[in-house]
């Protein structure tokens, strides 16, 4: 777990291309992508999703999952996660930041990796 | 220079007692004596393999195959691709032949995953998801679940239609004695089957399976001092599409098929109409309509409409995974692409037993993450 918590950031090169996550030339133009925009202070909407009956170790069971499509400025920018509710295709939702997403120790990639906290989905009412 | 391919076998797929060395070696031991080659003339022996370290702790797999067959002093590879391992494979060994480099190559795709529970079997293989996929669980048969989804309410497709892809591959199989399942379905069984990816079920998916497949390959040259029945490899290319699965501009649309697809129709000066008999990567049901849409067999959005219609049966137009594919043959991940052509090359040479079909030209596609990195191949009877 780290100590800071994980942003959730869509990234911008020059050209003005977004993407989630990060990437170390923008996979569009091969530009450096050189600006940030926090997406965990916005609303996107549920493109399509799916319940996980059958997990691996170490993640919760069932585990719904969306790929959701948020809107900045005239542009889309997707990101996937994981939710803290029932959801349906065209359904607002929004970040809401967790500690630990999965346990890592009883995942098979090494905990040192990667973060395990992150945002899931959260139904706007 | 053009391709052959002189010999091919497989071990029977399923849950196997045996180690990955011995699945390589039994597959391998019998492709040369298909092709009745002796051991000593193999200039290359490639093998593919996804995660041989990850599942049974075992590195250098090719060295270990060489020696155990007595190839040396034969340059060997690993080839990794995922779980499209074995159509990288096929691409390593027509490099190989077609540059010159080698005049006699051993191909070997293999892997042991039964061992393993289904949990670990799955996260072994989302260990190839970006951090920001993996940390929330992500699994490729999930990916499949939010790809249908989309599908399903994009193109207004009934959810029985991706069930007769899975009937079909089952009925295949009970004619391919190397198949893991030998056990006919229907929609029923299908559709009622345990949800694993909502909307997608357990009959949707293949199962996890042990096994190995070996084909072997020489200039057209070579080959003719061996036999007069032999294949071509007359088309193979590769693509790549991202690696975070969100950020493609369509889901339902798998740019790497395509692209490998448009190389591999150049390469071999051909078209979809010409093709005779396809295996495609069913991992899941979902799978095959997008390939036959994204290769050019079908129009966007309308690839279910083949199974339902009965043209990818074996009495169709398009025969698709006569040998039961992915879904009821089963998929030992590196294996997979290799036992794809294993398959073509019996149906092209007429040796394919209950399930033969009348063919002269065949395709190939194997598939690796979910799209991420794909090879197509086209195979040629030779006369």
């Amino acid at each position: 777990m780290t100590e800071q918590p994980t942003a959730f950031l869509a990234h911008e090169c020059e050209n003005g291309h977004l993407t989630y996550p990060a990437h170390t030339r923008c996979p569009e133009c091969g530009q450096p992508q050189t600006g940030t925009i926090d997406l965990s202070d916005r609303a996107g909407e549920v493109l399509t999703w799916t319940t996980v009956s059958a997990s691996p170790t170490g993640v919760r069971e069932p585990n719904t999952l969306a790929i959701v499509e948020f809107a900045v400025d005239n542009r889309t920018v997707r990101a996937i996660g994981s939710t803290t509710a029932d959801v349906d295709v065209g359904d607002a939702v929004r970040p809401v930041y967790v500690e630990q997403l999965r346990d890592p120790d009883a995942s098979f990639r090494a905990t040192g990796r990667q973060s395990w906290d992150g945002y899931r989905f959260e139904p706007v009412e | 220079m053009d391709v052959a391919v002189i010999g091919a076998a497989m071990t029977p797929f399923g849950a196997r007692s045996a180690w990955l060395d011995d699945l390589l070696a039994t597959a391998a031991l019998d492709c040369l004596a298909d092709a009745e080659v002796s051991t000593g003339t193999v200039d290359h022996l490639y093998v593919s393999n996804m995660a041989s370290g990850e599942f049974e702790g075992t590195t250098g797999v090719m060295n270990a195959l060489a020696a155990d067959i007595g190839v040396m002093p034969a340059y060997t590879q690993r080839v990794g691709q995922t779980s499209a391992s074995g159509g990288a494979g096929l691409y390593a060994a027509w490099q190989s032949i077609a540059s010159g480099a080698s005049e006699m190559t051993l191909l070997v795709g293999g892997e042991k995953m039964t061992h393993r529970s289904t949990g670990d079997s799955s996260d072994i293989i989302a260990s190839l998801t970006h951090p920001v996929e993996y940390s929330h669980g992500v699994t490729l048969p999930s990916f499949a679940g939010l790809t249908a989804r989309r599908y399903l309410d994009r193109f207004d497709v009934p959810r029985e239609s991706l069930a007769e892809v899975a009937v079909k591959n089952h009925t295949n199989a009970l004619d391919n004695p190397d198949a893991q399942f030998h056990k006919a379905i229907d929609t029923e069984d299908v559709l009622t089957s345990p949800m694993v990816a909502d909307p997608l079920r357990l009959y949707d998916y293949c199962p996890v399976t042990d096994g190995s497949a070996a084909l072997l390959f020489c200039p057209v040259s070579v080959a003719e001092q061996y036999t007069d029945e032999f294949v071509r490899l007359s088309g193979v290319a590769g693509a790549s599409d991202t690696h975070v699965v969100h950020e493609r501009a369509e889901p339902t649309w798998m740019d790497a098929v395509a692209e490998s697809g448009r190389q591999a129709f150049e390469m071999a000066d051909c078209e979809p109409a010409d093709i005779d008999i396809a295996e495609l990567h069913d991992m899941v049901t979902l799978l095959e309509p997008l390939q036959l849409e994204a290769l050019g067999f079908a129009d966007r959005g309308k690839g279910w409409q083949w199974a339902v219609e009965g043209r990818t049966l074996p009495s169709g137009e398009l025969p698709v995974n006569t040998s039961g594919g992915l879904k009821a043959r089963g998929h030992p991940l590196g294996a997979t692409g290799v036992a794809q052509a294993v398959e073509i090359y019996r149906q092209l040479l007429g040796a394919a037993g209950g399930r033969q079909v009348d063919a002269e030209r065949g395709l190939t596609c194997n598939v690796g993450g979910f799209g991420n990195c794909v090879t197509t191949a086209i195979l040629e009877a030779a006369q």
